[in-house]
């Protein structure tokens, strides 16, 4: 095989696989869209800060231990223990539930039938909020998150691909990160069990429905809140692994946030209501943006993967502005 | 051979149901009174008073019709029994809706689907990207009886609406008007209500199928016990299979009666069933001044 298309499909399996972590933030957005009709802005800054409480519980930090220490004078930060990974997450996992309850309770529910543009400010707030109550909670330092996933490049698949290269002594097999591998295998079992839950079971349905006709919804006896409060922790959960997968990635700090505009295409491109869409979205631009960069990329400076996933989903709003897989609107005159 | 093989299990299945019904009825007076609204007043956006004053009475084991033209209120009327009107920035601001003798006008639509009153709103409000047999089993979203019960129901809903068996795996958007009619009002069912309020069941149906549709809501009434309050603006058709009519206009019960004495009425006869002494008549030569006159006299 002649080394650049070798190169061309190891770039190739690295762009699919950080397309599993991009779908994996757009996923959360659809999840919120589908069943509130809300864009949640926010959804970046959910993952940053469920990650940085994960860091947290696992340091055993002081949660306020700036502001505690500013107004008491005291010198403290850590509570000295260190919990486990799992352990940590399932906590985590309590503290995105709480706070779906408190964004539904204390934002959404004062909001029932507003414009979708004010449903949108209002999460553009949140995601300001979240952003400073995360920092203030938990400092605003970049941390190292370790949750004791496997990381670094994988020997035995450069070994094994070695042959690939028939005696080409430039290539030395696939470098493909573990990290990756393990987030592409999560990331497909958390989206089977979204599918499975929202097609087969009661609430599943319940929330499709609530998707569909809100008023409907309501007078067959659905509650929105409790259905918005699932979503909204749901999509907590869909956060929380996105968060660990990036922090593992690149540690946990602000710009973790930033990957929810890497989203927006993904969407664009998926639809906004489809939860297949999100996925083969966010493996097209992963993919696209990373054999752009390897094709195109040299002879026009590089760079390219900053804008490229843009001007993809530019093309796709003009040609086909539903998405691959966004639902077509029924509308029977 | 299946579809018989289904009939029969559905004949069986919902025979024990029926003589619960029989029996439920048996026990309380025929004219017990399950929802009384009195002089509710409903005002949208803190500005609008919508609803001046309406009273009514919805008797155990009846058809009750609301009728009116359009802007009258019937569907303000239902939604403020159904607590429907938060999310359309609506509230009741006087008078009472009780359910058994129970004031229900602060719970949450669910807490009343579970009491048994639901509403199949106007308009047919399918879910559109789910399929028929999911939009009827939403229906039973609050039930906690089992799914051996909820099944048997849903064979029954199969057994009034035939039409939504052969359909039951299409996506309720692409069904037709008519099917959606059914699709809500099997729907309704499935939460096992006691009272039903319908909303304009008639709207944009082609008078066979308003036929239809009607025919099943009297089966419903008299097999399975179901009370209905009905809003219409199809006076003829809704006074044919109605026991007792309210007639609304901007917002205040002008008169009400039993649905033949109603039909009788010269008044009823010349505003809403387009009939007069003189034969027929156009609506237009009616001044409205003289309208009013002969309701308030």
């Amino acid at each position: 095989m002649p080394t650049q298309l070798l190169f061309g499909t190891e770039v190739l399996l690295n762009g699919l696989m950080a397309g599993v972590l991009y779908a994996l933030v757009a996923l959360g957005f659809v999840l919120i869209y589908k069943a509130s009709g809300i864009f949640n802005y926010a959804q970046g800054v959910m993952a940053l800060f469920a990650a940085l409480t994960l860091v947290g519980f696992m340091d055993g930090q002081v949660p306020f231990s700036h502001l505690i220490n500013a107004v008491l004078g005291t010198d403290i930060h850590h509570f000295g223990w260190h919990i486990n990974g799992f352990v940590s997450i399932i906590l985590t996992m309590g503290m995105m539930i709480v706070l779906a309850y408190c964004v539904q309770r204390f934002v959404f529910r004062h909001l029932i039938g507003q414009e979708p543009i004010i449903l949108f400010m209002a999460t553009i707030g949140l995601a300001y909020f979240m952003e400073g109550f995360g920092d203030l909670m938990w400092g605003s330092d970049i941390k190292k998150l370790d949750v004791g996933l496997p990381q670094g490049g994988s020997f035995w698949i450069e070994e094994n691909t070695q042959w690939l290269g028939f005696g080409n002594e430039n290539f030395f097999g696939f470098f493909i990160d573990k990290l990756d591998i393990v987030a592409t295998v999560i990331a497909a079992i958390l989206v089977i069990v979204l599918v499975l839950f929202s097609q087969y079971t009661k609430q599943g349905r319940a929330m499709r429905a609530v998707a569909d006709d809100h008023q409907a919804a309501l007078s067959v006896g659905v509650s929105l809140n409790f259905i918005w409060v699932m979503v909204w922790s749901v999509a907590g959960f869909v956060a929380l692994v996105a968060g660990i997968m990036w922090g593992a990635k690149s540690g946990v700090q602000f710009s973790l946030s930033l990957i929810a505009l890497k989203a927006l295409p993904v969407l664009m491109l998926g639809g906004f209501t489809s939860i297949p869409g999100a996925i083969v979205g966010g493996l097209i631009i992963g993919v696209g943006e990373k054999l752009f960069e390897f094709t195109v990329g040299p002879l026009v400076g590089g760079a390219t993967e900053n804008w490229f996933a843009y001007v993809l989903a530019l093309l796709f709003l003009v040609f086909r502005p539903q998405g691959l897989f966004g639902e077509k609107i029924i509308e029977r005159v | 051979m299946v579809p018989a093989a289904r009939s029969v299990r559905g004949r069986n299945s919902h025979k024990p149901k029926t003589r619960k019904l029989m029996q439920m009825l048996d026990a309380g007076p025929a004219d017990e009174t399950l929802l009384e609204v009195s002089n509710i007043e409903v005002i949208y956006n803190h500005v609008i008073l919508v609803l001046k004053g309406v009273s009514l009475k919805v008797p155990k084991g009846g058809i009750t019709a609301l009728l009116g033209g359009n802007g009258a209120g019937k569907t303000t009327t239902l939604k403020a029994i159904s607590n429907l009107l938060h999310s359309e920035r609506g509230e009741v601001t006087k008078g009472s809706i009780t359910y058994r003798g129970e004031r229900v006008q602060d719970l949450a639509p669910a807490d009343l689907v579970q009491k048994g009153v639901i509403q199949v709103m106007e308009g047919r409000h399918c879910f559109e990207h789910l399929t028929v047999e999911e939009n009827l089993m939403t229906g039973a979203y609050t039930r906690k009886d089992g799914k051996g019960a909820i099944d048997a129901d849903l064979e029954m809903v199969y057994n009034y609406f035939p039409r939504l068996r052969e359909r039951r795996r299409s996506q309720a958007g692409y069904t037709s008007g008519g099917e959606q009619q059914m699709v809500a009002i099997g729907r309704a069912i499935m939460s096992r209500p006691e009272t039903i309020l319908l909303d304009e069941p008639s709207m944009g149906l082609a008078p066979q199928l308003v036929e239809e549709i009607f025919n099943i809501v009297k089966n419903l009434n008299e097999k399975e016990g179901a009370t209905f309050l009905l809003a219409e603006q199809n006076t003829n058709v809704a006074l044919r299979f109605a026991h007792y009519g309210y007639i609304l206009e901007s917002g205040r019960v002008v008169m009400d009666g039993p649905a033949a004495d109603l039909r009788e009425n010269p008044d009823v006869k010349e505003f809403y069933l387009g009939m007069s002494e003189e034969g027929r008549k156009s609506f237009r030569d009616v001044r409205s001044y003289r309208r009013r006159k002969r309701w308030l006299s």
